[in-house]
């Protein structure tokens, strides 16, 4: 705390920097596995994160009641459900954003129990529409990642340089390193944003509708890549969607929020059924079983309308 | 595997040399201005010899040696000092509520420092009212601000419009105090307008009084640049990102309103400094708070320098008021960034 131009310093609470080292590849079972010190070993497959009992109230109005989840470390949960069932207060509350009551185990362990920092280590959060301060360069806000790893007024090190380094090269967005995020297009962001919740390091990946905006091209482009580094990695993916086909393809399970109680949870297929979706999205649809049994969800016109 | 390029830290010695030449030759301009003619040479040697263990002969006349260093370099050191503080001040609070038009005025700071210092001048006679300015303005300036800040957590969920809009609110209301005060007190309102209005005919005592506020202040800003970049992107991502967002704030505002105060304290209101300065910085070296904050407190220093030079010559030998000068550059350039400044969605 000498100078103004002080130079960082490595976290002091990260003795086990070892997935700092140069070269090493992103998150992974391997960084999950370095938790400092104490923490006894983690079962088979880190980042799972359960949920019970969860209300959550916001302004005095219950957004959430009851919310009840499992998800194994390495799997997908798609969180799915009409407009206002509560499904990005879940991820909130999930990180602690929000204030809530009931149990949410990360990794095992309450999630009050660990500090904000350590949380953030365990846990990386993209929101449904991130601001992005347009003048800063795609490589800086990569950088913020590395904060849960900092300490309160220290800088980035060379090897937290090189991991947003080797996190934008994987997701393709080397040459972009340098450009404003004023001045990207909307796929661009996403993976932006992607790249910093990487660069976090965590094995556990929230991400609020990261399909937003995005054309059924760039949609698609987004879903592959996280599942890619989610099978690389044996990353914990839990999204909202509000595609349900596309919750059927990528999810390993899907829950269903409506009016902030979970009504039904398991495999996609069956979640996705026309008689739930009718009932719960008020919505004539018809499920085809799509590759490898995966329900494809269409919409159909009611038949009194044409 | 190929290595991935890793782009090199942007490095803010270029700028940071810019912006002290900028300074250093603001500086020398606003030391060989005045009634009297000085040559430049003198000047310099002058300031040379009054540099601990050092002793030359500047060849200056003890009238001229005297107006030199008793008159013209603390006048210029105030304007280094108070310009530099409220363009860090402004920085850290367009930080705080990720807003570029924030500064020591939007939030009550610059209010609260007013009226506190009203008060003391109208209520204490003479010179206890004079000694007290300074205390009086350090403890409004937190006041106003620490009062917005209370009043917008508890209006809102701290979001940062609520914020602004609270700090809008407390500065009309002291602003309505200050005036009807003043009212009060009719023939005190000569002494408060003189202050009100900008006054950089600082002297050593003033400077020394506020100068460890104002270096807390500084430093304590400096070192929050990067958690300013984490705040930039929102206080829920900040949050997940393992950022006290409340914390990091309260801390920011503290340092900026100290700073603000210090300024206060010196030269009265000075307007705009806040808001011209880190905008002009942003433009031109990147919107990183790491780069942001020290070239606005160069840059702050440079511009009220320059501002104050102009104060000095336009008019000569009558003096404009500086809060006129900077609000007359000022003012425009607000509305040019309020025009640019497009809505940013939440």
């Amino acid at each position: 705390m000498t100078a103004p131009a002080r130079r960082r310093t490595p976290a002091p609470t990260a003795p086990g920097d070892a997935h700092a080292a140069p070269g090493a590849r992103i998150p992974g079972t391997a960084s999950g596995a370095d938790t400092p010190g104490g923490a006894p070993a983690a079962p088979a497959a880190p980042g799972g994160l359960a949920v019970d009992g969860l209300d959550v109230a916001l302004d005095g109005t219950p957004v959430l009641s009851g919310v009840r989840l499992t998800v194994p470390g390495g799997s997908w949960l798609a969180v799915i459900g009409p407009n206002g069932a509560g499904k990005s207060t879940l991820l909130k509350a999930i990180l602690g954003l929000v204030p809530y009551t009931g149990t949410v185990l990360v990794d095992g362990e309450p999630a009050h129990a660990r500090t904000l920092r350590e949380r953030a280590r365990l846990i990386a959060y993209a929101p449904q529409t991130p601001s992005l301060p347009p003048d800063m360069t795609v490589f800086e806000y990569a950088l913020l990642g590395r904060t849960p790893y900092l300490s309160y007024l220290g800088w980035e090190s060379r090897a937290d340089r090189e991991i947003a380094a080797a996190v934008l090269d994987r997701l393709g967005l080397g040459p972009l390193a340098r450009r404003r995020l004023g001045r990207l297009s909307g796929g661009e962001r996403q993976r932006v944003v992607l790249a910093r919740a990487l660069t976090q390091q965590a094995p556990i990946l929230l991400l609020d509708e990261p399909t937003t905006a995005l054309d059924l091209g760039h949609q698609q482009q987004v879903l592959e890549l996280v599942d890619r580094l989610r099978l690389a990695d044996g990353l914990t993916v839990v999204t909202t969607l509000h595609d349900l086909s596309l919750a059927g393809q990528y999810a390993d399970t899907v829950l269903l929020l409506s009016q902030g109680r979970s009504v039904a949870s398991g495999p996609p297929a069956e979640v996705l059924t026309e008689a739930s979706l009718a009932e719960h999205f008020g919505a004539r649809v018809r499920v085809d079983a799509g590759p490898g049994g995966r329900p494809l969800v269409h919409l159909v016109r009611p038949e009194g309308d044409r | 595997m190929r290595a991935p390029v890793v782009p090199a830290r942007r490095s803010l010695l270029p700028p940071l040399l810019v912006s002290v030449v900028l300074l250093a030759a603001a500086m020398v301009a606003g030391l060989l201005t005045g009634a009297a003619d000085m040559p430049v040479r003198g000047v310099l040697l002058a300031l040379l010899d009054g540099l601990p263990f050092v002793s030359v002969d500047s060849g200056l006349a003890p009238v001229e040696r005297s107006l030199l260093l008793e008159l013209r370099l603390p006048r210029v050191l105030t304007a280094v000092a108070v310009g530099g503080l409220l363009a860090v001040a402004g920085a850290g609070y367009q930080g705080v509520f990720r807003n570029p038009l924030a500064d020591p005025y939007l939030l009550g700071a610059a209010a609260g420092a007013g009226l506190a210092v009203t008060l003391a001048v109208v209520f204490l006679p003479g010179e206890a009212g004079t000694a007290a300015i300074p205390a009086a303005a350090f403890a409004g300036a937190v006041g106003g601000v620490l009062l917005a800040y209370a009043l917008g957590r508890s209006a809102g969920r701290g979001g940062t419009a609520t914020l602004v809009l609270a700090g809008v609110a407390v500065m009309s209301f002291l602003t309505a105090v200050q005036t009807f005060v003043q009212q009060l007190k009719v023939e005190e309102l000569q002494r408060v307008y003189a202050w009100i209005l900008g006054d950089l005919g600082g002297s050593w005592e003033r400077l020394g009084m506020i100068a460890p506020y104002a270096a807390v202040a500084a430093v304590a800003l400096l070192l929050h640049g990067r958690l300013l970049d984490v705040l930039s992107v929102g206080d829920e991502e900040a949050a997940g990102l393992g950022v006290h967002v409340g914390r990091v704030r309260l801390v920011v505002l503290f340092a900026a309103s100290l700073a603000t105060a210090a300024a206060v304290a010196v030269s009265g209101l000075i307007g705009f400094v806040g808001v011209v300065v880190p905008h002009v910085v942003r433009r031109l070296a990147g919107g990183s708070y790491r780069m942001v904050l020290p070239l606005s407190l160069l840059g702050g220093a440079a511009f009220l320098v320059a501002a104050d030079l102009v104060a000095r010559t336009v008019m000569a030998p009558a003096e404009l008021p500086i809060g006129v000068v900077t609000a007359f550059v000022g003012a425009p350039f607000f509305v040019a960034i309020l025009r640019a400044t497009r809505p940013v969605g939440t």
